[in-house]
């Protein structure tokens, strides 16, 4: 297997500072399809992250956007050690938790938590919203059955839900209550750092403002660091202050989510940029179609993996990968061409 | 869209924060079993069903109140094969017993074997397939095709064999059904571990720091609560026909003591000549089926969160 060294440098340049809450170096997660004990054939291996290195700064929120399928979930999940990382390391508050063994793991990731994607499907529908909420507290033997009751009243408070909610079921709220549950409970441990995994696109879109609203106020409350994941680069612009774009397993760009935004340098950026609405009738843009669909991560096209439906592709990008280099301060870019 | 995103949610204040918050408060303290309560009253065939077999369970406690003889009491040798008459209202049998008070007998073999299987089945097939579709690996494919081995395998059979090994009686009844019907109980909970394990909720939990004890207790068991409760419901009078069948062939319960398929087994010999010796036992094997099975539907309805009104 060959490392990206290259990579590896320029991003270990930037870490072993105490700014960085999370630092993720060359992170694979592959998954192994069939090729059981009587298939015949190997099976696929699905390379749903494959190379990824970034840092997340303490005290920011890192956006991370992606078509569905490009691994942007299973990042997650992989930092969060939900899925075993095939290789490379997830170096959190100074310790690589990438290889630690369920007990280490316990004492290490109390301190990152994780809001998911659909409201109902976080909450079990047989346990009531306080049991929900104080669960992490349970399992970590935190404080006596009383003060456990207490933080779950001020817990539901903060997020902006009634305090005497805590014997109802899942099922008597709606979606965006719900959340704030999910919120409450990713929030009981006081963590460092919250991975939110699409935490809005089950929502209402006037939910949707009331929670990232939430979200925003919460962060400056109690100090806390967002890894923000979504596929709607609206919400993610408008929430981060740095943002990862993510393709087929890769990210092709990162960078401040204003710059991002406005003078986005990689043709799937830009792609996206141009693709979201803007509420403005006379205001008349070139949009860029994308040709084709997402290639499968079990055999990603050669070279960039983009080349396919680039609109600006060359020979050779279909031969060489490129690698994220920096096109201005803290603007990285993975393309052969971008300037 | 980033634009009137943006105003959007510049403009939502705190007081639009709790006023959301505070509408749609549900008023009603729900309890999941309490509803659950109320749907299975509202169906009136598992009514009916959960009447029977209270009934059952009474007069199979209080058989000894009930039954105006002993099961293996000579009542009148003279009366041999007598039709049914005020006196004895289920007639009497070959050997001048009182098949009512037989039949009375008889219910407290059918629900022992029935339950006490399933406690069996409970015992094995749960923590089976648990622990197979929790840990997936080298571990459900060599507990599962255990299963399948014991499943390719007639049931009969094997509950034949084992009958065979331990000598009959009810000991070895409950055993050997119970033995032999684990396996599907066991693919059950293996599914829907499977499906469970997938779930936002297990992953929450494991995010919390939760460890496989924990969720397998807390969150998975829980919710596959219906499909077992259901499961065993259905498979009590499925015990209780295996009971029967064996009784029916002169392998089960063992004279005098009465069970319904051993009476019916008897009461063939006689067939040309009475019929109740046969009837009202078999009677009696047709209600028990048909209200567990009631019940059971009626259960599997009741506790769907889902179809929650």
């Amino acid at each position: 297997m060959v490392i990206d060294t290259s990579v590896q440098n320029q991003i270990e340049q930037k870490t072993g500072s105490p700014d960085n809450i999370l630092e993720v170096r060359n992170l694979k997660k592959h998954f192994q399809i069939g090729g059981g004990f009587l298939a015949r054939g190997g099976g696929m291996n699905i390379r749903a992250v494959d190379d990824i290195s970034f840092v997340v700064r303490r005290g920011e929120t890192f956006g991370l956007v992606g078509e569905s399928g490009c691994g942007k979930t299973t990042l997650g999940q992989t930092i969060i050690r939900l899925y075993n990382p095939t290789e490379g390391s997830i170096i959190f508050n100074g310790a690589d938790i990438s290889k630690l063994n369920a007990n280490d793991l316990r004492k290490h990731r109390r301190a990152m938590q994780m809001i998911f994607q659909d409201p109902s499907a976080s909450l079990d529908p047989r346990m009531t919203v306080g049991s929900i909420i104080s669960e992490p507290l349970n399992i970590y033997g935190i404080g006596s059955r009383e003060e456990r009751q207490e933080r779950v009243r001020e817990l539901l408070r903060v997020v902006g839900l009634n305090s005497y909610f805590t014997n109802r079921y899942p099922h008597e709220f709606s979606g965006g209550q719900r959340q704030r549950i999910g919120i409450a409970r990713s929030l009981a441990l006081n963590p460092d750092l919250v991975i939110c995994d699409e935490p809005v696109s089950a929502l209402d879109v006037s939910v949707q403002a009331q929670v990232l609203n939430l979200l925003r106020q919460l962060q400056n409350d109690f100090n806390l660091t967002y890894l923000f994941i979504a596929h709607n680069l609206a919400v993610v612009a408008h929430i981060s202050d740095r943002v990862g774009v993510m393709y087929l397993g890769k990210l092709v760009e990162v960078g401040d989510a204003k710059v991002i935004t406005e003078q986005p340098k990689h043709p799937y950026t830009q792609a996206l940029i141009s693709a979201i609405p803007v509420a403005n009738p006379n205001l008349h843009r070139d949009r860029i179609i994308l040709e084709g669909d997402v290639p499968s991560p079990a055999n990603p096209p050669s070279g960039c993996r983009f080349h396919p439906r680039c609109p600006v592709a060359r020979a050779d990008c279909s031969e060489t990968e490129p690698e994220l280099r920096e096109l201005a301060p803290d603007h990285w870019v993975a393309c052969h061409y971008a300037e | 869209m980033a634009a009137s995103q943006d105003s959007n949610a510049d403009h939502v204040s705190q007081a639009q924060l709790l006023s959301e918050a505070a509408e749609a408060a549900p008023t009603r303290q729900a309890s999941l079993w309490g509803d659950a309560w109320r749907r299975l009253l509202r169906n009136k065939l598992a009514v009916i069903g959960m009447v029977i077999a209270s009934m059952l369970i009474l007069i199979a406690v209080f058989a000894d109140v009930i039954a105006p003889y002993g099961y293996a009491e000579t009542v009148a040798v003279d009366l041999r094969l007598t039709k049914p008459s005020w006196n004895f209202p289920m007639g009497i049998d070959q050997n001048g017993r009182d098949v009512f008070s037989r039949v009375v007998y008889g219910a407290r073999v059918s629900l022992l074997v029935g339950v006490a299987a399933q406690l069996i089945v409970l015992a094995i097939g749960v923590p089976v397939g648990a622990m197979a579709g929790y840990f997936g690996g080298t571990l459900d494919t060599a507990l599962m095709r255990l299963v399948d081995v014991v499943y390719a395998i007639p049931q009969l059979l094997l509950v034949l064999l084992i009958v065979n090994m331990r000598g009959p009686g009810m000991s070895t009844i409950f055993l050997a059904i119970g033995l032999t019907g684990w396996v599907t109980m066991a693919r059950l909970v293996r599914g829907q571990m499977l499906s469970i394990r997938e779930q936002e909720y297990v992953k929450a939990s494991r995010v919390s720091g939760a460890g496989p004890g924990y969720i397998i207790m807390r969150h998975m068991l829980p919710n596959s609560m219906t499909p077992i409760i259901v499961a065993l419901t259905f498979g009590i009078p499925t015990a209780i026909f295996i009971e029967a069948s064996l009784s029916f062939i002169g392998v089960g319960i063992r004279p005098p003591q009465p069970s319904w398929g051993q009476m019916v087994g008897t009461g063939q010999q006689y067939i040309r000549a009475v019929q109740h010796l046969m009837l009202f036992p078999s009677i009696a094997i047709a209600l028990t089926m048909l209200a567990f099975t009631f019940l059971g539907d009626g259960l599997r309805d009741a506790l769907d969160v889902r179809l929650n009104d």
